[in-house]
């Protein structure tokens, strides 16, 4: 990416993030939310220090942050807030910002997430191996499936999943799934 | 009593004894079970990381298949995740009239329309206030004495929306679990996040999640469910969790119908214990005792 296409990301991202300093424009930074989040141990900057760059506008900090990205959508912070903020909806906003422009430190969950919504467009449900045979095939690294593979044969040996070779389907949700898109992306 | 049925996608994959056991449980209470026409994918939490409105079409899709149905049931959804995500929906129509028609707009493209009038229920929920600890307890042929039980709720059937059971401190469950002989372990972890799909995209996270619920649950018999993905993440990675925590952590993880379904008098085969991952030679001489 040369130095003008990084502004122009720059820039869209500054717009995307406008409606999530909405959200949590009332925040207090009580730390209620870091308190009760059962990942905060792991990320690098804990979500009430997160909400706070939100509000000041630090874009890049927190788009390279992993903070969003380990939210395991437990609504513990939203029970929890005594500003009654949607905070795992703020969580899963950044999450949808990441996601449409394909940010780094977020790539491997978006791939996972967009494989799974594959099957799904394609077949109106989801089809469990079809789509991590899609995930792996993302990822492009001929290690990843071997991660699985000891839990994928359990599974296999109770006859919970098949091996299934990705297929077109009947785009089943197509038409559905255009027209949502068409409409997240008016402006 | 009867209830439109939304199995949703891992009950036909990877939780299919969920599936399995959940229909024999209801059928043995003579409720009648009505799966719901050409249901979809609710979106998990895929949806939501991925697109808004897709996130909610998704799930408005299968309701507005529920009210077409016509029949004045409420919508029974075994899975937390499927279940909040139908939910959702139907509480954001509630007071967003604008969200309703933008929703609407995309559900046309598929020939459907939603009013706004379904109800979603999670079993658990119909289990505890619709059919109740006594009924149970009147249909029990096999007390399951000298089972200590550890409830397990996870989050999404808890929060953000508070329907039938505290959702810091839920306690729906031991009544339930009384009923049918059991006695409840102690414990505090019955709230606690298991970690869902990050066991996917961040194990080195997860993991540790896990390593302290299946900690707190030693002591006890076995750990109930009602979720696909609090199932699966604590009875499949309970040798990585043991290894991690350098103790042994294996224990019985069962899905609350198959426990249930046992004392009502089900057979092992009826409510597929066979493809459980983890249930312990130990637990399964004292539920054969």
């Amino acid at each position: 990416m040369n130095t003008e296409e990084q502004n122009e990301q720059r820039a869209r991202l500054d717009k995307k993030l406008a409606p999530v300093r909405k959200m949590v424009q009332a925040c207090i930074q009580c730390g209620t939310c870091t308190g009760s989040c059962p990942n905060a141990f792991a990320m690098d900057f804990t979500p009430r220090r997160l909400w706070r760059m939100v509000l000041m506008g630090k874009t890049e900090k927190i788009f390279q942050s992993r903070t969003f990205a380990l939210c395991s959508t437990c609504y513990t912070c939203t029970l929890r807030c005594p500003r009654g903020l949607a905070l795992t909806e703020a969580m899963s906003a950044l999450k949808q910002i990441a996601a449409s422009e394909a940010l780094a430190p977020y790539a491997q969950s978006v791939r996972f997430y967009k494989s799974f919504m594959e099957s799904v467009r394609r077949h109106g449900r989801v089809r469990e191996m079809e789509f991590m045979t899609l995930y792996f095939l993302s990822m492009k690294n001929p290690l990843t499936p071997l991660q699985y593979t000891p839990l994928g044969m359990r599974l296999m040996a109770k006859r919970k999943i098949s091996i299934e070779i990705p297929s077109k389907g009947k785009e089943r949700l197509e038409a559905m799934f255009r027209k949502a898109e068409a409409l997240e992306n008016q402006p | 009593m009867k209830y439109i049925y939304y199995p949703g996608c891992s009950l036909e994959g990877t939780a299919v004894e969920y599936n399995i056991s959940t229909q024999a449980m209801i059928r043995a209470l003579d409720i009648e079970l009505v799966e719901l026409e050409d249901w979809t994918c609710c979106g998990a939490t895929a949806a939501e990381a991925v697109g808004r409105m897709i996130a909610l079409a998704l799930p408005a899709r299968n309701l507005a298949m529920a009210e077409g149905m016509d029949l004045g049931a409420d919508i029974l959804v075994p899975c937390s995740a499927c279940y909040l995500n139908l939910k959702k929906v139907a509480e954001k129509t509630r007071t967003d009239a604008v969200l309703l028609k933008n929703i609407n707009e995309i559900l046309d493209a598929d020939g459907l329309g939603y009013r706004g009038t379904a109800t979603v229920r999670h079993l658990l929920d119909v289990m505890s206030r619709d059919i109740g600890p006594d009924a149970l307890k009147e249909r029990v042929k096999k007390p399951l004495s000298g089972l200590s039980i550890a409830p397990y709720y996870g989050c999404q059937c808890l929060r953000p929306y508070p329907v039938f059971d505290d959702p810091e401190t839920p306690t729906s469950m031991a009544p339930i679990l009384n009923a049918v002989g059991a006695s409840v372990f102690d414990w505090k972890m019955g709230s606690k996040c298991c970690g869902a799909s990050m066991m996917n995209t961040k194990p080195e996270v997860a993991i540790d999640l896990i390593v302290s619920l299946l900690r707190g649950a030693k002591g006890a018999d076995a750990v109930v469910t009602v979720c696909p993905m609090c199932q699966m993440n604590l009875e499949a990675y309970q040798k990585r969790a043991s290894r991690k925590a350098g103790e042994d952590l294996t224990i019985s993880i069962l899905y609350l119908p198959q426990l249930v379904g046992l004392a009502l008098g089900l057979s092992e085969r009826d409510v597929r214990l066979d493809l459980n991952l983890s249930v312990t030679d130990p637990f399964l001489k004292k539920l054969r005792d």
